[in-house]
């Protein structure tokens, strides 16, 4: 039995549906297909699948996701909370059913229709009693009911402690512009980004400009989860999964965490960044690429900071010439993120990260031992470091 | 239902015509800028500037003699009586550009805001007239009124000597009433505007609520240890014990955070929206909007004050205000 979830396990398969404003089909249709889709690039088949897992919001059950595909029995089943928080949870819960051999091969998907049909951007609103609902009424009467209020709420503060500005955050977006213009998934494919537009994009909440949120998109993502014994007979060069680890910090909120003693502290994120390093064995210097979750540009450059790519405060000036982008120190997010390609909850970027590790992503860097792929800030979270199998 | 398909495109191309049109008709005050309209205004409004109203303080201020408050710009050139008996001339063209709305069903109407700046003091004598452009169009939008459109036109103020004296915008929203859209349901009959989201009571808030609406904004506190706890929990997170009590907050406190929404407009709530991260003085913090100023002038560091307002027809809540 092993003690830590080191190389414990590996993605052998992707697949996604295509991104889109309006998919003209079910969450389930595209749940399924991301399946099938993941499934088929494993050299798999529906019937060698005996786990299945994915978030508290996927409206598509596992068995309902099942049956569509054509998975016969499931050994293994659970689900993930708190959002975006949740894409290296998922993957953390597949990682565990491998190695303490609950399952022999979990899909792990994520499917909304986030544009056509509920809109995270709406806000939350109403629904049974629940302590989440009672956290949500001290914020909706006073009208701070978007994921984008709460994040700016945090922005606010960091930019007042750390001198980082509009034009900072303007970085995160274009960098990831450039890397979305060569992705054909990407909804801005083909389409570059300028400061100039970008700071004269309308404010959605300030200190947040338009192009600092991000999209909504329909699509479905989703992968497969093995043992590295079982990965070596699979077609696909693996993704092994490095260590995997999630993180819930001490005066935790869903998104409000604003009663810590100092509000840009993010316990949570420090606390997966820690075991990620631990369990690997590795340290940011031996990253060569990520996928830094970005429902948000201001939460990239405070995951740079907890997982030690700079120090706490100097994010800005860590990006500023560059280090982002393709040859820079830390090329990030070479799908075009959630602000560039598509918001399906981090899902996509758990992909990215398998493509940079197999070197077929559309802004591949030389260099791709390691890579770092996180998921959620502010919420519960998670991360993540592949590597070569 | 509102219009649809080629009729609303047919309908918003006649909208385009009107745009940057001038109205036709000059406003012209019936009487010139006078003590007596001045002193009336002033009383209705509680304004006690004696620049206004007491020749001899006027003659010792900057002006040297009596003045008109700047905000009656308006007041000089409104019809009097004759605006409400609803007769109107037919070369209007903002008239006629709400009876085009009218016939296609947006028979409602409301001002929404107005901007103003004036470039002189008035004197008494002065006499001010008006011309009026319909500046724009905006496209259709769904208003927690219902559907419509919001047509903004701009006043420019001038006096005997054809100077500009000062300008006035002024945004008034067509919508289609929603009892007629909803004439088919039986519903009883909705609020007659739109409400905040209210909270969702349970127990380990009602309590706190209740407090509200007596005018208190409470803060839990551990019965055991005596920590201050907010947003309340069951159970301190400190010492672990289930009993406790609460104070009552002074509602000092200062700004810690804050943002200002701007999107999504949700019916009930007005835009932009502040909204701060407030620690209060007790040291435990709280959320809440912030009043009465300037997004601009918010910054966090601010002393700001609480107080406990109905924020709609329904629901009081804990607001904040700049303190003196």
């Amino acid at each position: 039995m092993p003690t830590t979830l080191k190389d414990e396990a590996a993605i052998v398969g992707i697949g996604e549906t295509e991104y889109s404003k309006n998919s003209g089909r079910s969450e389930l249709a595209l749940a399924a297909e991301a399946c099938r889709a993941a499934i088929a690039d494993a050299g798999l088949t529906p019937a060698d699948i005996d786990g299945m897992t994915t978030f508290t919001m996927d409206n598509s059950d596992e068995i309902e996701v099942a049956r569509a595909v054509g998975v016969g029995d499931l050994r293994f089943f659970s689900r993930t909370p708190h959002g975006g928080g949740a894409a290296i949870g998922v993957m953390h819960q597949a990682v565990m059913a491998v190695a303490t051999g609950s399952a022999k091969a979990v899909v792990v998907y994520r499917a909304l229709n986030g544009r056509s049909g509920a809109r995270y951007s709406e806000g939350v609103s109403g629904g049974p009693t629940t302590s989440d609902l009672i956290h949500w009424s001290w914020y909706m009467p006073s009208g701070l009911m978007t994921p984008a209020s709460w994040v700016a709420m945090v922005t606010q503060r960091y930019m007042h402690e750390t001198g980082c500005t509009s034009e900072d955050l303007a970085e995160v977006c274009i960098a990831q512009r450039e890397h979305a213009i060569k992705n054909p998934r990407a909804f801005f494919h083909g389409k570059p980004l300028t400061l100039e537009e970008h700071q004269s994009a309308r404010h959605i909440v300030e200190p947040l400009r338009l192009y600092d949120c991000c999209q909504e998109t329909d699509g479905g993502a989703a992968c497969v989860v093995v043992s590295p014994e079982m990965a070596r007979d699979l077609p696909n060069p693996p993704a092994l999964i490095r260590a995997v680890a999630q993180g819930a910090g001490a005066h935790q909120e869903s998104m409000t965490s604003f009663y810590r003693p100092t509000m840009t502290d993010l316990p949570e994120v420090d606390l997966s960044a820690r075991q990620c390093w631990e369990i690997s064995g590795l340290t940011a210097d031996d990253i060569d690429a990520a996928v830094i979750y970005d429902a948000f540009s201001s939460i990239v450059l405070w995951q740079l900071e907890s997982y030690g790519f700079c120090k706490k405060g100097e994010a800005a000036d860590f990006i500023r010439d560059g280090a982002l982008r393709l040859g820079g120190r830390l090329p990030t997010n070479t799908h075009g993120g959630q602000l560039s390609e598509a918001y399906v909850h981090g899902m996509n970027g758990v992909n990215e990260g398998v493509r940079l590790i197999r070197g077929t992503s559309t802004s591949q860097p030389a260099k791709n031992e390691h890579v770092l792929v996180t998921a959620g800030v502010g919420v519960p979270t998670s991360g993540m470091i592949l590597g070569q199998g | 239902m509102a219009i649809s398909g080629t009729e609303r495109e047919e309908f918003e191309k006649q909208l385009e015509a009107y745009v940057g049109l001038d109205i036709g008709l000059e406003d012209r005050g019936r009487d010139p800028v006078n003590a007596a309209m001045v002193r009336h205004w002033c009383e209705a409004m509680g304004d006690a500037c004696g620049a206004y109203t007491d020749a001899a303080e006027a003659a010792a201020s900057v002006h040297g003699e009596l003045v008109a408050p700047p905000t009656m710009l308006q007041t000089w050139i409104l019809g009097g009586v004759s605006m409400a008996s609803g007769e109107s001339d037919p070369r209007d063209k903002q008239k006629e550009l709400h009876r085009l709305f009218d016939s296609k069903g947006f028979t409602g109407v409301v001002a929404t805001n107005t901007e103003q700046e004036y470039t002189r003091y008035l004197k008494m004598g002065d006499e001010i007239r008006a011309k009026t452009v319909i500046e724009s169009i905006s496209e259709q939008k769904a208003t927690g009124l219902g559907i419509g459109y919001f047509i903004n036109t701009r006043s420019t103020f001038r006096d005997q000597n054809d100077e500009e004296v000062g300008w006035l915008t002024f945004r008034v929203l067509k919508f289609e009433i929603a009892e007629a859209s909803a004439s088919s349901s039986s519903e009883a009959a909705a609020p007659s505007r739109p409400q905040r989201l209210k909270p969702a009571l349970g127990h380990d808030n009602a309590w706190w609520w209740d407090c509200v609406e007596k005018d208190e904004l409470a803060i839990q506190r551990c019965s055991r240890c005596q920590a201050l706890r907010h947003p309340p929990r069951p159970m301190c997170g400190e010492c672990q014990a289930s009993d406790w009590d609460f104070v009552f907050s002074t509602g000092q406190g200062t700004i810690y955070s804050f943002v200002v929404i701007r999107h999504p407009e949700v019916p009930g709530y007005t835009y932009p929206l502040v909204v701060a991260v407030v620690e209060l003085e007790e040291g435990t913090r709280f959320v809440g909007n912030v009043l009465d100023i300037d997004p601009e002038e918010v910054e966090i560091g601010m002393p700001v004050q609480a107080s406990i307002e109905l924020v709609d027809d329904e629901m009081k809540l804990p607001v904040f205000r700049r303190a003196q």
